[in-house]
């Protein structure tokens, strides 16, 4: 899970982090009174931030410098609702602007293919790193972190002259990037990035921006669900995952179901391919059931999958491995039931493909069943295809 | 032969009194693997049964090890306990580990990896999150149904369990010396390179299929290692050409991030020194059987 900035800040706040001083704000009236607020502390100048989990926001207008109240509330008001990269903007941060003698740039990360983390400093802050890396990879410093000794003061001092930050901020910085190890360690993150860590005319070192991704499978032993984002989420994800079910929602017209990651990713691809004959018709989802195939995940799946209005027709792709194809075709046919009961009538056609284990029990069981709306075809390739034929011929009339 | 699991491989599994290690120890044991024990603190002293066969529980992999001589550990703890697990098997030493678990927390395995290395990497890990390995006819450790394919002269190795069984089955005719599933977790410890390595000096190999997805650029590296090291021809499979930057499409470690890890530059990383690489999964079966065949 991604964070916003403004949770991101709360959190190196938590641990110490010094931060920019700011509030989020949901309407331009509340982030007059977070400026108010400010200006009667003698900080009239802010920094109106897009809160949106997308690179380019700079770019797209969604950070504005605002003098006073009203000013802050004219600039909110622009940005809230503002479109940048496919992201709606609900929420602005308000920051009291700071004054930045220098910009630097701090990160711990996993390094996947080194399976280890990684500190990256820089001197160059406040421009993409990997930009900075292009251009001048002198600037940027890797540092390997081991899992069993992270990062204690030394550590710290060593990623940070590594970096090549200069003695008046090297000190703080150190200190800085020693609690946001804190951060990465103990909040189970794939990553922190603090850009820019600036160094103000004040003389303190401080998070201008930041950056958090917590790794979802540590949820059990975190509070990581106080981060999640509830308006910006897509409304059908939303309902899939109170079920526990794992969906993406893509922008195609065929709904697939499978089980397992893999395959299920290989199904979109394969239903993109045969939709390249059909007028470009496009996978509208990903869906993993997993395993098992149960009658009650394969209907909430579909009921899910079905409730998208731009699906014109079903893929369902599975391959029994330990469950068998009886078993799910079983189960397919109870889901169907099950969504009759709830009174979901399924109008659109169901492509079957099951392969594996009694797949040849499993085809009569779904054969016998004599459900109209489902169609049973033996391969991946050519079940795609049927799929795909099915939604263009329904998206024309036909 | 075969790699890393062979007729001689002797198992244990840890987490053996949970329902998921018996029902795969039972699975493994109808397989003809030898599964020679589990371990459980708690239970230590019982058996346990497996399908009608009893198998004795130790307090630990250490005394299961001096007890039974297994060389071979299949991890089914839950997630909250798999690093020390993991942990425990490489302080006893245990050669290979395969850590079958999903959801464990990627700091835990960075740990349970670093702590590996440190302790001189005498333990070859598995997974985390991965389907385990089959040795068709010889022996299987973890979840691949044993019965979807046959004994033969290809290895196969793959981040995603069913696009596996899906190929093991698609090739069932052919056969298979092993199959391995590296796992789709983020930080994994076998990787496509070790396998690859392992496929390239097996005598009982003839070809090569790799398994890959989006994210990381593990791909790519393999195919570095293949131009370098592979003398024997290699067939892969790429998954995700449709998946969206930004969104983790089911295994942890399958997300596109910016213009990183994307199928479209793994693809070309492969073709690149020679791989024929497939476009669909059957696809990928067929190029199999044209060299196999044809050779």
């Amino acid at each position: 899970m991604d964070l916003f900035e403004y949770q991101a800040k709360e959190l190196f706040a938590e641990y110490g982090v010094p931060v920019q001083r700011g509030r989020v704000a949901g309407s331009p009236e509340e982030a007059r009174e977070i400026a108010a607020g400010f200006a009667a502390d003698g900080a009239p100048v802010t920094v109106v931030k897009a809160q949106v989990k997308a690179g380019g926001r700079g770019k797209a207008g969604g950070v504005k410098l605002a003098d006073g109240p009203q000013q802050t509330q004219d600039k909110a008001r622009q940005i809230l609702g503002m479109d940048i990269n496919g992201h709606t903007v609900h929420k602005v941060l308000i920051a009291c602007a700071s004054d930045i003698a220098q910009e630097y740039y701090l990160s711990f990360l996993l390094d996947r293919s080194a399976r280890t983390f990684v500190a990256i400093c820089s001197v160059q802050g406040g421009v993409e790193i990997e930009e900075v890396a292009h251009t001048d990879p002198g600037a940027v410093a890797r540092i390997p972190v081991s899992p069993l000794t992270g990062v204690d003061a030394a550590k710290a001092a060593e990623i940070v002259r590594a970096g090549g930050l200069p003695p008046e901020a090297a000190g703080q910085a150190a200190v800085l990037a020693e609690r946001l190890w804190a951060v990465f360690a103990d909040e189970d993150a794939t990553l922190v990035e603090v850009n820019p860590m600036a160094l103000t005319d004040q003389g303190e070192v401080i998070a201008i921006d930041g950056k958090v991704s917590l790794d979802d499978n540590a949820a059990f032993r975190q509070q990581h669900a106080r981060f999640a984002d509830n308006e910006g989420a897509d409304p059908l994800e939303s309902r899939a995952k109170a079920k526990h079910l794992n969906y993406v929602k893509l922008d195609g017209q065929v709904g697939i179901i499978g089980n397992g990651a893999g395959l299920v990713m290989s199904t979109l691809d394969v239903v993109a391919y045969a939709g390249e004959a059909f007028g470009g018709v496009r996978p509208a989802n990903f869906l993993d059931i997993g395993g098992g195939a149960s009658a009650e995940v394969m209907a909430d799946g579909l009921e899910i999958v079905l409730s998208d209005p731009s699906v014109r027709s079903v893929l369902v792709n599975v391959f029994g491995g330990i469950t068998s194809c009886d078993a799910v075709a079983n189960g397919i046919v109870s889901a169907i039931g099950m969504l009759g009961a709830r009174g979901e009538q399924v109008g659109h056609p169901i492509v079957v493909r099951l392969d594996g284990n009694n797949a040849a029990e499993g085809r009569r069981i779904l054969d016998e069943a004599g459900i109209g709306v489902v169609e049973q075809v033996a391969t991946m390739d050519d079940a795609a295809r049927r799929a795909a034929e099915l939604a263009a011929a329904a998206a024309t009339g036909a | 032969m075969a790699i890393f699991l062979t007729e001689q491989s002797r198992v244990i599994v840890q987490g053996i009194t949970g329902s998921e290690g018996r029902r795969h120890g039972t699975r493994m044991l109808a397989a003809g693997t030898q599964v020679v024990g589990g371990t459980n603190p708690r239970k230590a002293g019982q058996t346990v049964d497996l399908g009608g066969s009893g198998v004795p529980v130790f307090a630990t992999v250490a005394e299961a090890m001096a007890a039974t001589g297994a060389d071979v550990s299949v991890v089914f703890v839950p997630p909250a306990g798999t690093k020390d697990a993991v942990i425990e098997a490489i302080d006893a030493s245990m050669p290979l580990v395969i850590v079958i678990t999903e959801g464990v927390p990627v700091h835990d395995t960075a740990v349970f990896w670093a702590h590996a290395s440190a302790h001189g990497n005498v333990t070859r890990i598995v997974g985390p999150n991965c389907p385990g390995i089959a040795s068709p006819g010889k022996s299987n450790a973890g979840i691949i149904p044993a019965d979807i394919t046959t004994q033969g002269r290809i290895g196969l190795v793959s981040k995603s369990g069913t696009l596996t069984y899906q190929m093991m089955y698609e090739l069932r005719d052919v056969g298979f010396s092993t199959a391995v599933g590296i796992g789709g977790d983020p930080v994994i410890g076998t990787t496509h390179i070790d396998c690859l390595r392992a496929f390239a000096d097996d005598p009982q190999t003839d070809a090569i299929v790799m398994i890959g997805e989006i994210g990381g650029d593990a791909e790519e590296r393999a195919a570095a290692f293949i131009e370098r090291s592979v003398s024997k021809p290699v067939v892969a499979y790429v998954a995700g050409f449709t998946a969206p930057e930004g969104r983790t499409m089911g295994h942890a470690g399958a997300i596109i991030s910016g213009s990183a890890g994307t199928a479209q530059a793994k693809k070309e990383a492969l073709e690149k020194v020679g791989v024929r690489v497939g476009r669909t999964p059957s696809g990928t079966a067929r190029l199999v059987r044209e060299i196999v065949q044809g050779s």
